[in-house]
């Protein structure tokens, strides 16, 4: 039973990565659709791909006819990605729910698990933000990453459902755990807007780039304010992870803090977030600055759960591999 | 700067201009020099070169093993890199945590918070008190405005404007015709508790390493461990905590219950829970208390907290002399090697027999073997348990006044007559069964085996203060991030036609992206929802 369940839980992540690829393909036609109209440039190779794969032909590379009403096809483009994303994470939704009913357990124990969870949220935030404001021109770097973290966790990190170790048997894991996906799903966010903030800021700068932005994407400013907005509410969460953790370790371990490998981490992306609010009250320090530091705020969430997890030794070792 | 997109701390936090200026300025003087470095060091600037300084200075500590963490990794690090260790050592690599660098840091930048906090604190007092702002004379120059128009009386339209503020919580202030309010000083209190209570865990954490201890005992079911100091097989304290300060209680390891996993095929023997069943005896009572402990529950017992950390086996070994006398007998508790429980102990036996004799003990709860013929265990639990019994005999060192570790034998001023290497075999024992030692010298009898518990007690009586902070900085967090400051102003005008002309426009302080919502409803609800005039005038 349990081996049936976590198989249809496999097949229903597999289809939801393939929806979400779909989904990133589109929104990245989008994306190459407005700048190609912010200045006429060639089109790019993602969007060729994608019409030859539309047309059902691989071979269709001459030039497509120029003037054929751009803003209307990105919008349209744009709705599909939407609502393939949005169908990629109901299926990804079925396969993290099947995969707890499998383990009879928060689906939340091992790496394998941590990252469909966590990226089920990335999503799930990303989706709920997306009514409130129209963050769609983050939909390619978005679901981009979440294909990315999920194959990479399938590939590398799947493991069978087995029992929790005593040390896990605690609520603090639904908790403090959940708590910190939740966090990492706004700090990502935050790393995406934060990312087009500094491309936003070369354009306006009048820079040669490579990769232009559409001209419809919000100023640099706007940006900043939305991304701080998102990492704010990421750096409460995360508190709370702190905080809740070191009540965990003194329940199971006899202290509330002992630099553990894991905890050292924890507090590392703590102080760098930190650093990125006050970045903001600091004069010289708005804009690209402190851009820079979300993405090297996020570079340390991402290092903490794919590197300290895996390779570094410490009593958190839960990676399951 | 521009007002509604900045976001920036509440406008009436002073930042102490960045101290820049004075660099290569007017000689400064030494209590100049010194107002200027306190100024540089209670900047922004410095508050957030100090926060990236501290990220950075706690990596290493994640690189290298930590004496404090994993001791054990310490003594793995000499021996992998015999060249390095000596350079890291005296970079305090391996104490990072507690280096003067680090603490250098941190310390720098607690200073750097109070001095920052201080002053924010009392010019914060003093806005709580004042009167909101006057009103400015153009409104219409700011970026949230609404204009409406209406058939009222001046004296009835503001006093209701003012109602209206109040009933949001706004603290209000009449200037001729026009209403100056303002709310959300809360944001700037949760900031500065949010700051203060940092110092507090700092402080809770210093103070409270003094006053608190812990040690660790391993403990054989059906034995007892009593809460004094030479109790603990390690014992670890602070400055101030002296022998009488612990309360002399008594915990007995009844038993130790152990559920392996024996259906998942892929977790066979994976330990599923660990319950320590113990009775507690407060000391000067008669009475005791049974009780349980958890890996993740402990026990409370008298201001000290009780661990379950470990466990493993204990074979229970009897030995004799060749008349039969016992010459030692007792529960040997000993160090599991693998995941499966292969353990291994040491039994010393310095008196009774002719010479002292030890023996290196392997013990597998369900035995089985290796293709080389070497046994190993299978099972972590006991189905089929073999002890194996390697005899050295010999001078064992115990009377050098030196300690000698329990777990560990030094064999080489022994002579092995016994085990591998050896032309007698090693002596393998099922529970109950009796061999003979070699040379005639006696034998040795395999009682059974006892399970044991490694326990970790501990005391430290600043972890509830630590909690409390934690929770404070955790709600000055939220409120200081989420509670809007804005001020708001209604300003009344009478036009020729009688009609008034009245005018709402809000300036944030900090983050307040609701602002203009804010704004907008108040207009609303005090002039009805259609805009008198175009907001550009
Ligand atoms: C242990 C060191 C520090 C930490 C961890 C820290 C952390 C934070 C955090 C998380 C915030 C945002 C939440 C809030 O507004 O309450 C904040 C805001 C602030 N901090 Fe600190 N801080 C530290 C030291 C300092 C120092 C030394 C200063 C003064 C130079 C300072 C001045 C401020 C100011 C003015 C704000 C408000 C910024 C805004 O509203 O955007 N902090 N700090």
């Amino acid at each position: 039973m349990t081996q049936t369940l976590d198989e249809i839980s496999a097949i229903l992540l597999f289809s939801g990565m393939g929806v979400y690829a779909l989904a990133f393909i589109a929104f990245t036609l989008d994306l190459a659709r407005r700048s190609a109209r912010a200045d006429v440039v060639a089109e790019s190779g993602a969007e060729r791909i994608a019409r030859a794969r539309a047309g059902g032909s691989t071979a269709t590379l001459e030039r497509p006819p120029v003037a054929a009403a751009p803003a209307e096809r990105a919008s349209a483009s744009l709705r599909v990605g939407v609502t393939l994303a949005v169908l990629g994470w109901l299926l990804h939704l079925g396969a993290t729910v099947l995969r707890g009913v499998a383990a009879a357990r928060v689906p939340w124990a091992n790496m394998y698990e941590f990252a469909m969870t966590g990226t089920l949220l990335i999503m799930g935030v990303f989706l709920v933000l997306l009514v409130r404001r129209d963050l769609r021109f983050l939909g390619a770097i978005i679901t981009g990453l979440v294909v990315l973290l999920l194959g990479i966790s399938t590939v590398g990190f799947r493991v069978e459902v087995v029992p929790l170790p005593p040390a896990l048997q605690s609520y603090w894991l639904v908790i403090h755990v959940l708590v910190a996906i939740l966090a990492t799903a706004f700090f990502t966010v935050g790393f995406a807007l934060s990312l087009v903030q500094l491309m936003q800021a070369r354009r306006e700068a009048g820079r040669q780039v490579r990769f232009r932005m559409p001209a419809s994407i919000p100023s640099s400013t706007a940006l900043e304010n939305s991304a701080y907005r998102v990492v704010i509410v990421g750096f409460i969460f995360w508190t709370f992870t702190l905080i809740a953790g070191a009540i965990w370790a003194e329940h199971a371990w006899g202290r509330y803090w002992g630099w553990d490998t894991k905890e050292v981490w924890t507090f590392i992306i703590w102080t760098i977030y930190a650093g990125y609010i006050h970045a903001r009250a600091t004069r010289g320090w708005r804009g690209s600055r402190s851009a820079w530091l979300a993405i090297v705020g996020y570079s340390a969430v991402l290092f903490n759960f794919g590197i300290v997890n895996v390779f570094f030794k410490g009593l958190h070792a839960y990676s399951g591999l | 700067m521009s007002r509604s997109s900045d976001l920036a701390r509440p406008s009436d936090h002073i930042e102490s201009d960045d101290a820049g200026e004075p660099v290569g300025g007017p000689k400064l003087g030494f209590v100049g020099s010194l107002r200027f470095f306190w100024r540089q060091l209670t900047s922004m600037r410095t508050a957030l070169f100090l926060l990236l300084l501290l990220a950075i200075a706690a990596v290493p500590g994640s690189l290298v093993p930590q004496r404090s963490s994993d001791p054990n990794g310490v003594v793995q690090y000499r021996v992998d890199h015999p060249d390095l260790y000596p350079i890291v050592d005296a970079l305090q690599g391996f104490d990072v945590y507690t280096s003067v660098w680090f603490s250098s840091i941190y310390l720098l930048l607690f200073v750097s918070l109070i001095g920052c906090v201080l002053p924010r604190t009392k010019h914060h007092w003093q806005a709580l008190r004042a009167k909101p702002p006057r009103t400015p004379a153009r409104l219409t120059r700011l970026d949230d405005v609404q204009v409406r128009s209406l058939a009222d009386d001046p004296a009835t339209a503001l006093d209701r404007a003012e109602q209206l503020l109040r009933r949001r919580r706004y603290r209000t202030e009449r200037y001729g015709a026009s209403i100056s309010a303002e709310r959300g000083y809360l944001r700037e209190t949760g900031n500065l508790v949010f700051h203060a209570s940092l110092v507090g865990i700092l402080l809770a954490v210093a103070l409270g390493g003094s006053f608190g201890y812990s040690g660790q005992k391993i403990v054989v079911e059906g034995e007892p461990f009593v809460n004094y100091v030479a109790g603990y097989d390690s014992f670890t304290r602070g400055r101030l905590v002296s022998d009488v300060a612990l309360d002399p209680y008594r915990i007995t390891l009844d038993s130790l219950d152990v559920v392996y996993e024996t259906e998942n095929e892929h977790a066979v023997g994976q330990a599923l829970d660990y319950t320590a069943n113990v009775t507690v005896q407060q000391p000067g009572e008669s009475g005791t208390a049974t009780s349980t402990i958890k890996v993740n529950e402990p026990l409370r017992v008298d201001g000290t907290t009780v661990y379950l950390l470990g466990n493993g086996y204990a074979p229970r070994i009897t030995v004799r002399n060749a008349d039969g006398d016992v010459a030692f007998s007792g529960a040997v508790p000993f160090l599991p090697q693998d995941t499966n429980l292969t353990s291994i102990g040491v039994v010393k036996v310095p008196d009774g027999l002719p010479e002292q004799l030890g023996m290196i003990g392997f013990f597998y709860p369900t035995v089985g073997q290796l293709d080389t013929g070497a046994l190993t265990s299978a099972y972590p639990d006991l189905t089929d348990p073999v002890l194996q019994l390697n005899v050295y005999e010999g001078d064992l060192g115990l009377d050098e006044g030196v300690p000698v570790s329990v777990y560990t034998l030094e064999t080489d001023d022994l002579t092995q007559i016994a085990g591998r290497g050896t032309d007698v075999p090693a002596v393998d024992l099922a529970p109950g069964q009796t061999a003979d030692l070699p040379d005639g010298l006696g034998s040795v009898t395999f009682d059974g085996v006892s399970r044991y518990a490694s326990l970790e007690i501990h005391h430290d009586p600043s972890q509830g203060w630590v909690l409390l902070f934690a929770i404070l900085v955790l709600a000055g967090l939220l409120t200081s991030l989420f509670v809007p400051r804005r001020r708001m102003w209604v300003k009344v005008l009478t036009e020729g036609d009688g009609r008034l002309r009245v005018e709402y426009a809000g300036l944030a302080r900090g983050d307040d992206p609701g602002l203009s919502a804010a704004v907008a409803e108040l207009a609303e609800e005090h002039a009805g929802a259609d805009p008198a005039l175009s907001r550009t005038t």
